[in-house]
């Protein structure tokens, strides 16, 4: 299997992702790719950008291991991670997962399931910048139960 | 042992990283944040509810009941709100 994992501060092209991934293949029957993109406002309010904090080794290493139980789980031949951290603004991609395999359950499913736990265990943190500037103008995003839930289905079935 | 500090636990702790050297009785990861948040008003303001604040051994998720003997790096950060 070809594993790209990537943590970046720059922009990031899903196209191009994909193309990179299955040229010159002919063994990759479905490919999903699952683009989570900063939205211009949080829990109602506008933002002017998200800043995202990680803890680069770690981050590393937790979607590393989640690759490979994701690739222990299903007959995956191709996954892309790639996370950025830093300034993000409305519009801007913040992750993105690639998953190929010859049929699209696994891509479908492995995909859904390296989100979930991107979500839940890799360690980035959200801050809101909001769009007055002033002091103050900064909160950080609580992380959501439903996120939790979502991560915990992969472990009860 | 070095003791890392991400996000909010980060800024109310007021650093990101430092050496520290806990006493012998401190055994678990629960113990040292017990520790640490007698070292001063923001250690106490980043572990007034420990339950809240999630911990990491070496790059590794654990628990509260985890002992850092022979642990070289702790981090201590809020929930995840990644991806």
């Amino acid at each position: 299997m070809i594993t790209t994992v990537h943590l970046q501060r720059e922009p990031f092209d899903a196209a191009y992702e994909v193309a990179a991934m299955t040229r010159g293949r002919s063994d990759i029957g479905a490919v999903v790719t699952f683009t989570g993109i900063c939205r211009a406002e949080e829990n109602g309010e506008p933002i002017a950008a998200l800043n995202l904090e990680h803890y680069p080794e770690m981050a590393e290493a937790e979607i590393a291991r989640h690759v490979e139980a994701a690739q222990a789980r299903w007959p995956l031949v191709g996954v892309t991670v790639i996370h950025r951290y830093g300034r993000i603004t409305p519009g801007d991609g913040i992750v993105l997962v690639v998953a190929a395999s010859s049929h699209r359950e696994a891509a479908f499913a492995a995909a859904e399931f390296l989100m979930d736990y991107l979500k839940t265990r890799a360690p980035f943190w959200k801050q809101v910048e909001k769009t007055d500037g002033k002091a103050g103008g900064k909160f950080w995003v609580e992380a959501k139960s439903a996120d939790d839930t979502a991560a915990e289905r992969w472990t009860s079935s | 042992m070095k003791v890392r500090y991400f996000a909010w636990v980060r800024e109310r702790v007021g650093k990101s990283e430092e050496e520290i050297d806990p006493p012998a009785a401190v055994a678990t990861v629960g113990e040292l944040v017990t520790w640490l948040a007698q070292r001063g008003e923001g250690y106490a303001y980043a572990f007034e509810n420990p339950k809240v604040v999630r911990s990491a051994i070496d790059k590794k998720h654990v628990h509260a009941d985890a002992r850092i003997e022979g642990a070289s790096e702790i981090a201590f950060f809020p929930p995840m709100t990644g991806g």
